[in-house]
């Protein structure tokens, strides 16, 4: 059994400090205590995107460890050349990573990202979905969920905001067969926790893809991310998941939801969902949680 | 208190100043966040039952535990509220920046 890592016998010892995230940031958090749980001899690989422009700040570095900005298209071919390149030059107990936004990684990097997990790379791709393209200012990815207000799905008379709905990345990246993939939230961040830690041992490619509220693009206060996080999973808007061995499995599969409507209330990216909008959302909702608890394990 | 510590830089005045490779060395910070707060978190140890969840939940990573009681490194804390928020004892308060600057 694997040891359980909770908020008392989580390392003091910081890995990425002093970044200039927003206060309240989901996706810092995510990468905060990545990097707690992986340790000091982590190289990281980040491409364009709000985590790297928080912590390469010249002559700031808020990594403690390697870190490296890659193209935008190529966080999972850097981070393959920098397993590559350790395994080369005979660098032992190392972690090649990526973190990625979620633009990042369903639309811009996908293809990189496809390439490592074909080929089995030994590496860890964080996708830290925030549902937007939020460092240059809010534009819908294919992660921006229906009827979400962004800069390039604007809401009014016409459009309830973004039309599409989110690629499923989870389910395409274990098309791949890959060797272990999960969701998580920063809601719920023992399981965060023990899925990186799980990816840790895994031999092949590891892809953590996990829900970070971003309170500058949801226009949320800054002190509910972690429990907005944790709704986005009890409404079952998002879910946790493993696939490993070839197989699914639903880490959390609640009784009852809690209601949509209370957690796109909460949020400016949604006010002007109409109750029609809500109940489109919890029919796509209920269509993904059959499909889900007949067919994974639970 | 054992958190990682803001680093001196002197600016490059010339262009053979400027690093040659990586840009810096890592853990390197040069200007704090504290001036970003409006509201500062204070812990009200009485209250506090050391669960730990401010520490885990900090986006920052701010909140020291190192010694016996709950430290928080304001020059790197940007006064989000979230750990207030989580605290479930209601331990920690949000006090306005202005009543701790006269
Ligand atoms: C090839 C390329 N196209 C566009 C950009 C501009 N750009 C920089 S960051 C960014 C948004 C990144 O969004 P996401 O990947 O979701 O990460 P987030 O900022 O939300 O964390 C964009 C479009 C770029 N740097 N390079
Ligand atoms: S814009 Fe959002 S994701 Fe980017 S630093 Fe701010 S809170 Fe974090
Ligand atoms: S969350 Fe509250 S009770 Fe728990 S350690 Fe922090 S201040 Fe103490
Ligand atoms: S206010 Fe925010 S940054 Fe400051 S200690 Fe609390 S959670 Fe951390
Ligand atoms: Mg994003």
């Amino acid at each position: 059994m694997m040891p359980k890592i909770t908020a008392k016998n989580l390392t003091n010892d910081e890995l990425f400090y002093g970044h200039k995230a927003c206060g309240g940031c989901g996706e810092s958090l995510a990468v905060r205590l990545a990097m707690k749980i992986l340790g000091e001899r982590t190289f990281a690989s980040l491409p364009a995107g709000c985590m790297s422009a928080v912590s390469f700040i010249y002559p700031n570095m808020a990594f403690k460890t390697n870190a490296i900005i890659t193209p935008f298209a190529s966080t999972g071919a850097v981070a393959a050349g920098v397993a590559a390149g350790l395994k080369a030059l005979g660098i032992e107990n190392t972690y090649s990573v990526g973190f990625a936004g979620d633009g990042g990684t369903a639309d811009i990097g996908l293809q990189a990202l496809s390439g490592a997990i074909d080929r089995g790379d030994q590496i860890i791709y964080f996708c830290n979905d925030n549902e937007a393209y939020m460092n240059t200012g809010i534009q819908k990815s294919g992660l921006t969920p229906y009827g979400t207000r962004t800069t390039t799905s604007p809401a009014g008379e016409n459009l309830p905001g973004s039309v599409t709905t989110k690629k499923n990345m989870f389910e395409i990246v274990a098309a791949h067969d890959i060797a272990y993939a999960a969701t998580a939230s920063v809601g719920y961040l023992e399981d965060y926790m023990m899925k990186v830690e799980k990816a840790k041992s895994v031999k092949g490619t590891s892809y953590i893809h996990i829900l970070a509220p971003c309170p500058t693009g949801w226009g949320t206060p800054s002190e509910i991310t972690i429990s907005l996080a944790k709704e986005a999973v009890d409404c079952g808007l998002w879910y946790l998941a493993e696939y490993e061995n070839g197989e699914f499995k639903l880490n959390k599969d609640p009784k009852a939801f809690t209601p949509v409507a209370d957690y796109v209330k909460k949020q400016g990216r949604f006010k002007h969902l109409t109750e029609t909008d809500i109940e489109h959302l919890e029919t796509q909702r209920d269509k993904k949680w059959l499909k889900m608890r007949r067919d994974w394990n639970k | 208190m054992n958190k990682p510590k803001m680093k001196s830089f002197t600016e490059p005045k010339t262009v053979t100043d400027y690093p040659l490779g990586a840009t810096c060395p890592s853990d390197h910070i040069t200007s704090i966040n504290a001036g970003w707060r409006t509201y500062r978190p204070v812990i009200d140890q009485e209250k506090c039952v050391l669960c730990m969840r401010c520490f885990l939940v900090c986006p920052d990573g701010v909140i020291d535990k190192s010694s016996d009681r709950l430290e928080i490194d304001y020059d790197f804390c940007k006064g989000c509220g979230v750990c207030a928020y989580e605290c479930k004892p209601k331990a920690i308060k949000m006090v306005k920046e202005a009543e701790f600057n006269g």
